[in-house]
């Protein structure tokens, strides 16, 4: 292999060659350990047994129940968090008002906190014990240890991933072009759909599908509030610890591959959505 | 020119998006996290002291927080070989672990600590190797150590990442010129400007692998006393219908994740102070 | 169609934008907001769109208030410094967009649009780069599409921003010339806003100059140029000279020559101030009149058609610039060091209750 200075090194500023190589092959040592190893792990030993149990593995009624339930999950998270991340973006990044700067940190909070604490506040309110625990049973509502706490136990932890991606993008595209379409005579709706959304669709693309990753993969929140009903309450990865901790690892990690999968979906839609963002910078600021 | 306030502002709809945007933020985040507090506040002061400074609560503690330290060490190091090997080298294959870098931010947590426990499992691809020299990692603090080190690797690279790449070459011929040799340019003039990036990206990852609960629990073993982490012994609490108990840890948990938060804002700030 | 100003302020978290700002725009005509940055033409140029709200005050559009009317409905096109161009939008669809989003029933056939377009792109000579995306096109073409988009809709006012700011020098002629030009042919009443005064100079038919978010003269270019109104104006446009000394009944003293100034006769002994052009002083090498002033050349300098003459005043060792003609400059054949005569042909003078 050849290692190369970057482009941008040229000239006689760079490190020898021999420490080039060397904090290369570390790097690629560590990345080789802690990223390959366990990528490769997943799908080795997701066909251990063989294809034919790998395909058995998946359509037990149990793993198909919580794929199911992992789908409805993300189809209401991902809408609910995309329509108010662009909302409060809308807000955040075109107007400026007094106390703007703490709203971005509460609405970074959710990254912050444990997923298990997030997890354990729904239960705190919706809970046989919590404030609306006796209300609910009254009126025979679950919402703990049933599909709708795990829906906002997810919502909780999915949260900022849109809003977050959105707020910096439309900054930095500024208000001209809005102004522009409003004296062209557009209305709000037409200033927004065809001219800002055409601007962000790559961002939106970026939020969406990070916020569906975690909403599919989220582990801790959900185990919290979930119950772990086999076939009712149970998404893809409360069923991987299921059967993990039920000693059928090839099963395990054939239903971890689905998610392995999903994550190598992700950061490829993700890499093109940042390629294509980055063509979008204000044709004004390529300039300076 | 100063930039125009929200009510003065021609673009529409600026009433009902901040409206929307602060009514969700109380419903999912906001009131939640309030119960949270309101239900400790039930608790006398006697009983949560007991509750949080519990030997058992104290020994999850020092897991957790000792762990998390240690992985953020070893990812602020090599987080930062990772982003220099990525910004300043070329070699073959790069733009496929540039994106790589992110899988753990993809990788389901739950993916992730079953694998690593298999991997370091005395049968497995690494453990048989370990286990006859004496090195333990799955159900020790090693093995949570090393969970926390993959969940928090992007963290530091894609901190770092950025700031060397603004770094203007020209400052670094500069140095050179006046008579700098490389070891010089790189801890008198590139490491310094990388600093607040390292320690912003140190912060990050410390603060996600101590909340961490997925990846760790698999290969953690959770012995009480030794390998159990905090947000293991809340899920404990809550099982044994435990509330009030699980809530004080949970409270703390939830306290140190803010002051984190605060440091980490501060941390931002401070590296942008030179930015133009 | 005219534009009445009436007392409009803004003001932008405690800095005044503008104070009390009364302007009048006729019907057709292109006029020049020319102010340093900060002196509120900007603000001005938005208020009158409908991008800002004023804090008190009225805009009246032929004669009918209409201060509240949404952006939408003010029928202006607005060129923006930056061109905002819609990035992500061929030059066509750029310059059609203005009548894609009219409602239905106004809404022209997409063969009227096209049209339309096509006839805007031949005027901005851009016929052949329809298919573009605005960041493949230069700074010069950008600001021509964003003056099409502007006008594809018909306006009543065009508004402009800067419109040859981030341009490069030559360009930045052309272009002047050829919205001069473009005025001349279609007439539409337009503002524009800029801090070059020769820009304002060659394309306006009336300038306005504003500092500190008032208006300190408004007139013809040669009205502005020939009799500045302020010490402000007399220094934004133009290179000029001071003379500090006193006026007294009608005459002033100044650099130990007195000159009549009647306009001042009831200044009693009040401190005074003379500005004079850079062009406006002769050297000669006779002193030939009483206001003659006994000067020494310490520099010499061509820049392109001028020659710049750096003097020596005796009293103070003050140094004030000349710019001589180059033929002028050739028949004197000056030499550094020289005692010279230096008069001034024209001078202004403002008694120290306006200084600047």
């Amino acid at each position: 292999m050849h290692v190369t200075r970057n482009h941008k090194n040229s000239g006689t500023v760079s490190e020898p060659a021999w420490v080039r190589y060397l904090l290369l092959t570390v790097a690629l040592a560590f990345l080789a350990l802690f990223l390959l190893m366990p990528l490769a792990a997943v799908f080795a030993q997701a066909l251990e047994k063989g294809w034919q149990a790998y395909v058995e593995a998946l359509k037990e009624p149990d793993t198909l129940s919580a794929i199911r339930l992992t789908l409805i999950t993300a189809a209401v998270c991902v809408p609910a968090n995309l329509f108010f991340g662009i909302v409060a973006s809308w807000a955040i990044a075109k107007f400026s008002f007094p106390g703007k700067s703490f709203l971005i940190t509460l609405i970074d909070l959710p990254f912050s906190v444990s997923p298990v604490v997030s997890g354990l506040i729904y239960v705190l309110i919706f809970g046989l014990q919590g404030w609306l625990g006796p209300w609910l049973q009254a009126h025979d509502i679950k919402i703990i240890f049933a599909v709708p706490g795990i829906i906002l136990a997810t919502v909780f932890v999915t949260f900022p991933f849109i809003a977050r991606e959105l707020i910096p993008l439309m900054e930095s595209q500024g208000r001209e072009e809005e102004e522009a379409a409003l004296t062209l005579g557009a209305s709000g709706l037409q200033t927004f759909f065809r001219v800002t959304f055409p601007n962000i669709k790559w961002g939106i693309l970026y939020g969406v599908i990070l916020c569906n990753a975690r909403a599919m993969g989220e582990f801790g929140a959900v185990s919290v509030v979930s119950g772990h009903v086999r076939g009712s309450t149970n998404t893809i990865p409360l069923q991987v610890e299921i059967l993990y901790n039920e000693y059928s690892y090839a099963a395990a990690f054939a239903v971890a591959s689905i998610l392995a999968l999903l994550a190598l979906v992700t950061l490829a839609v993700k890499t093109v959505a940042e390629w294509k963002m980055h063509q979008t910078v204000p044709v004004a600021d390529k300039e300076r | 020119m100063s930039w125009p306030s929200g009510k003065n502002n021609v673009l529409p709809g600026f009433t009902p998006a901040l409206g929307y945007t602060v009514f969700y933020l109380s419903l999912i985040v906001l009131i939640p996290l309030s119960a949270l507090f309101f239900k400790t506040a039930t608790l006398t002061w006697e009983q949560f002291v007991a509750a949080v400074s519990a030997p058992r609560v104290l020994a999850s503690y020092r897991v957790t927080f000792g762990s998390s330290l240690a992985a953020a060490l070893v990812n602020a190091f090599f987080g930062v070989l990772v982003a220099w090997v990525l910004v300043r080298y070329r070699f073959p294959g790069k733009k496929l672990i540039d994106a790589l870098v992110d899988l753990p931010f993809a990788l389901p947590t739950a993916v992730a600590g079953i694998t690593l426990a298999s991997i370091y499992s005395p049968n497995g691809w690494l453990g048989r190797y370990l286990e006859p020299h004496g090195i333990k990692v799955a159900f020790t603090p090693l093995g949570i150590a090393i969970a926390m080190v993959f969940i928090g690797l992007p963290f530091v690279v894609r901190t770092v990442q950025p700031v060397l790449e603004e770094l203007d070459q020209e400052i670094e011929e500069a140095a050179s010129c006046l008579g700098a040799n490389r070891w010089q340019i790189f801890s008198r003039v590139i490491f310094p400007t990388m600093l607040p990036a390292i320690l912003t990206g140190f912060a990050l990852s410390f603060a996600r692998a101590v909340g961490e609960y997925g990846s760790v629990i698999f290969i953690a073993g959770n012995m009480p006393m030794v390998s159990e982490i905090t947000p293991l012994l809340i899920i404990t609490k809550l099982e044994q219908y435990d509330y009030a108990g699980a809530t004080a840890i949970a409270t703390v948990m939830l306290v140190v994740s803010f002051l984190l938060l605060l440091c980490i804002n501060v941390l931002q700030k401070w590296s942008r102070r030179f930015a133009e | 169609m005219s534009i009445d100003i009436e007392g409009v302020s803004k003001t932008f978290g405690g800095f005044a934008a503008l104070s009390d700002v009364s302007l009048k725009v006729p019907s057709g005509e292109l006029v020049a907001l020319l102010g340093p940055s900060g002196s509120g033409k900007t603000s001005l140029l938005r208020i009158i769109a409908g991008l800002e709200t004023p804090d008190s005050g009225r805009i009246l559009f032929n004669g009918v208030e209409a201060t509240k009317r949404q952006v939408q409905e003010r029928q202006v096109g607005f060129v923006f410094q930056h061109y905002a161009l819609f990035r992500h939008m061929t030059v066509f669809e750029n310059i059609a967009f203005g009548l894609t989003v009219k409602p239905r029933k106004e809404r022209p056939g997409k063969k009227e649009i096209r049209d339309k377009v096509l006839t805007l792109l031949k005027l901005i000579q851009l016929e052949q780069l329809a298919d573009r995306y605005p960041a493949q096109l230069s700074g010069g073409q950008r600001q021509r599409v964003a003056l099409a988009r502007a006008l594809a809709v018909e306006p009543q006012v065009l508004l402009l921003d800067e419109p040859f700011g981030a341009l490069d020098a030559k360009v930045r002629v052309e272009l002047r010339r050829w919205l001069r030009r473009l005025h001349d042919e279609i007439h539409v009443t337009s503002v524009f806003v800029t801090h070059d005064q020769e820009e304002a100079l060659e394309v306006a038919d009336r300038i306005v100059v504003m500092n500190q978010g008032r208006i300190e003269q408004q007139g013809t270019p040669s009205e502005v140029y020939d009799r500045p109104a302020t010490p402000f104006v007399f220094d934004f446009l133009g290179n000029v000279n001071l003379f500090q000394g006193r006026a007294h009944k009608g005459t002033v003293q100044m650099g130990g020559v007195s000159l009549s100034s009647p306009e001042h006769a009831s200044a009693n002994d009040a401190p005074a101030v003379g500005y004079v052009r850079s062009h406006d002083i002769a050297i000669e090498r006779e002193s030939t009149d009483p206001g003659s002033m006994q000067a020494q050349v310490r520099y010499l300098l061509s820049v392109g058609p001028l020659v710049r003459v750096d003097l020596t005043l005796p009293e103070g060792d003050r140094t004030i610039e000349v710019d001589l003609p180059r033929e002028e400059a050739d028949r004197l054949q000056l030499t550094i060091g020289e005692k010279v005569y230096a008069r001034a042909r024209k001078m202004r003078v403002f008694v120290d209750d306006y200084q600047i």
